[in-house]
């Protein structure tokens, strides 16, 4: 490893961070643009063009705003919380491959932030290190009702983790039987994404949409609980708890626990594209288009994708009243993981006969 | 795979952690401070905050978090599993099948105690007529 | 040489994060010293190329038990946690008792240059496979260990019962308290 691969590591990194940042304030406007739609609202419009940089102009009145610490809060705790908000949300994404993997010279780029053969992991265990920001918050700021919201957001985040680990091992187990001469399953993005090119019958994109429907639905729930997003998020419900985790929080430092809200939902949406819609797969028409177009269409695909099922989320925002606490619980628990382990179980059956037959033949 | 294919993850831990100092310790040039005893106080809707908050809590959090411990260790070894599902065949199929069913027992048990019920007009009939879930520890 | 400069950097924050468990008055702060201590581990699995391991003692270990400690720790709640009272008899004696043994073992080790009775001898290292570990793993815990692995799920099961009873106690339902819309 000589510095040039160094310095390819560092860029491929900064794109990432460039990447979510600028997404987050094309995504916040959108949301709001999406949800005003449906409400028959103009929404911002004032800030730049059609509105566009409404984000942006909220991002500065934060920067300029106070930003308390309350008497009654752990200073240390209180102060780390953000930092906690944030890191593992980038760290989600960086294991997800956004594009075909270019060539330069004899050097191949991964367009991923990270390659490990057990990615899926990182992403489980970076999303189980975003719960840790939530009770800090809450807990920190000496105050009733970011307590409870804390504690309430831990509890709903295990519980959807639970369903929602359980349909990627549905994936994995899919992905088991589209390559002929792999062991098993990958636990690596790239290569899921990888196996999930090509098509069925010429026409059918072999994306484990189509096979593990049951596993999308119950991932993308679960993908919805665990960003807090409505209707599951009584974590800061107003009527009941203010803000939740974050009421106590002003300035840069709300700013933080935003931006790590909107960074997860487009983690999340390109999460579930990765794993059910074939991440960047799709036509490129190599040798027909310049090289530079077939190189950039992957990435064009992914963001496509992605961005179905971010709209999907807001889509979801604008539909659908909040639940209520017992209901969220008795969803995740009682539908989703025992729905999710009766599929899982059914999906290695099917597979199962499917590859080597009758087990007693 | 070589330690350095976790560089990355290095880089931007690094850069994610000074964005989040770098913005906080700027703002601070640019804010005002200013705090009084009213503002410094906790949240209440514009009145006094007479209540201390809870300190404890409903045990039934305690149990949702040792499910999901049961259910984690599940995913992980379930993974493993899947990693070589085409040389198992059959025997791995079985044998993650009986891994499963103890666990759906696990589930099932709980379910039925009322564990899961956080309400309790739908725990179910068994439930409520032989046992109940403490409120606080 | 990495490997040895990454154990020198993760070695610390590991060592502190259990000192901190120790000494810190606030017990939610000392969990988040273990979690710090169970985040440092994990870099040094990754530093052993144990990837998965490394993967899922943050997802087992830091995820699920240090939220089910949090929980435990916002359940008795906080004040009352950090109860100064000595329990056993004598604790302060058996204390050092122990570190006393401790010690006499490390040196023990450090004297004799056998390290083959500490570090596990229970066969050949897994060979660094190309496709990672999870597989080299996988095939070892379903072949040898395909016993112990059922006997986890057992494990689990009997875990739970024991924390359903404790959370809850046979009788009839009482008039409960409750407000049957939010109870949190």
């Amino acid at each position: 490893m000589d510095w040039i691969d160094f310095l390819i590591v560092v860029l491929r990194v900064v794109v990432v961070f460039a990447l979510l940042l600028l997404v987050t304030i094309i995504n916040v406007w959108a949301e709001r643009k999406v949800v005003a739609d449906f409400q028959n609202r103009i929404g911002p419009e004032r800030a730049g063009p059609f509105g566009m940089l409404q984000t942006v102009a909220d991002g500065l009145k934060l920067f300029f705003k106070e930003s308390i610490i309350p008497a009654r809060s752990e200073v240390g705790m209180f102060l780390l919380a953000p930092f906690l908000a944030v890191i593992p949300a980038f760290l989600i994404f960086l294991n997800i491959p956004f594009g075909r993997p270019i060539t330069i010279g004899d050097r191949v780029i991964p367009l991923q932030g990270m390659d490990v053969d057990v990615g899926l992991l990182i992403v489980l265990a970076m999303s189980s290190m975003a719960v840790y920001a939530v009770v800090i918050a809450g807990w920190s700021s000496g105050s009733k009702y970011p307590l409870l919201g804390g504690v309430r957001a831990t509890a709903q985040a295990i519980s959807y983790e639970a369903a929602m680990g359980l349909a990627m091992v549905a994936v994995v187990l899919f992905s088991a039987t589209q390559a002929a001469d792999a062991p098993g399953g990958t636990l690596s993005l790239a290569e899921l994404v990888e196996r999930q090119s090509g098509t069925w019958a010429g026409i059918i994109p072999r994306w484990n949409l189509i096979p593990q429907i049951v596993a999308f639905v119950i991932f993308f729930i679960a993908a919805i609980a665990e960003t807090n997003r409505a209707p599951f998020d009584l974590v800061e419900a107003e009527q009941e708890l203010v803000g939740g985790y974050f009421t106590e929080y002003s300035g840069m430092r709300f700013a933080m626990f935003f931006l790590a809200e909107y960074i997860n939902i487009f983690s999340m949406s390109a999460l579930t594209a990765t794993l059910f819609l074939g991440g960047w797969n799709g036509p490129t028409w190599d040798g027909v288009l310049p090289v530079w177009l077939s190189a950039l269409l992957p990435f064009v695909w992914f963001m496509i994708k992605t961005y179905v099922l971010v709209f999907i989320f807001f889509w979801i925002r604008a539909t659908l009243p909040r639940l209520r606490y017992d209901q969220l619980m008795a969803l995740g628990w009682k539908r989703l993981i025992p729905g999710a382990l009766g599929w899982l179980m059914l999906t290695a059956v099917v597979l199962g006969y499917r590859r080597f037959g009758l087990p007693w033949s | 795979m070589a330690l350095v294919d976790y560089l990355p993850f290095v880089v931007m831990l690094v850069l994610a952690a000074g964005f989040v100092a770098v913005s906080l310790v700027a703002s601070r040039f640019a804010r005002p401070s200013n705090p009084t005893p009213e503002k410094l106080a906790p949240y209440e809707c514009g009145i006094t905050s007479e209540v201390e908050p809870t300190q404890r809590f409903p045990v039934k959090f305690y149990l949702v978090a040792m499910l999901f411990v049961i259910f984690d260790v599940e995913i992980v070894f379930l993974f493993a599993w899947a990693s070589i599902f085409n040389e198992l065949a059959w025997y791995g199929i079985a044998a993650a099948g009986i891994f499963t069913l103890f666990v759906l027992e696990t589930l099932v048990y709980v379910w039925k105690r009322g564990a899961l019920d956080w309400n309790v007009k739908t725990r179910s009939r068994y439930a409520r007529e032989h046992f109940r879930i403490e409120e606080a520890a | 040489m990495a490997e040895v400069i990454i154990f020198g950097l993760m070695a610390l924050p590991a060592l502190a994060g259990g000192v901190t468990v120790v000494l810190a008055r606030n017990p939610v702060y000392g969990a988040m010293g273990l979690l710090g201590s169970m985040l440092a581990l994990g870099v040094l699995y990754v530093a052993q190329l144990a990837h998965f391991i490394a993967a899922i003692h943050v997802v087992v270990y830091a995820g699920a038990v240090m939220t089910l400690f949090l929980f435990v720790i916002m359940l008795i709640g906080v004040d009352r946690a950090d109860d100064q009272n000595e329990r056993l008899p004598r604790q302060r004696q058996l204390v050092i008792l122990g570190v006393l043994g401790i010690v006499a073992t490390a040196f023990a080790v450090a004297f004799s240059g056998r390290f083959s009775w500490v570090i596990a001898a229970t066969g050949e290292r897994i060979p660094q496979a190309t496709n990672g570990t999870t597989v080299a793993l996988a095939r070892v815990l379903f072949s040898d260990w395909v016993l112990a692995f059922e006997a986890t799920a057992l494990l689990l099961t009997i875990g739970s019962a024991g924390a359903i009873a404790l959370a809850s106690r046979r009788g009839k339902p009482v008039d409960l308290p409750i407000d049957p819309e939010v109870t949190s």
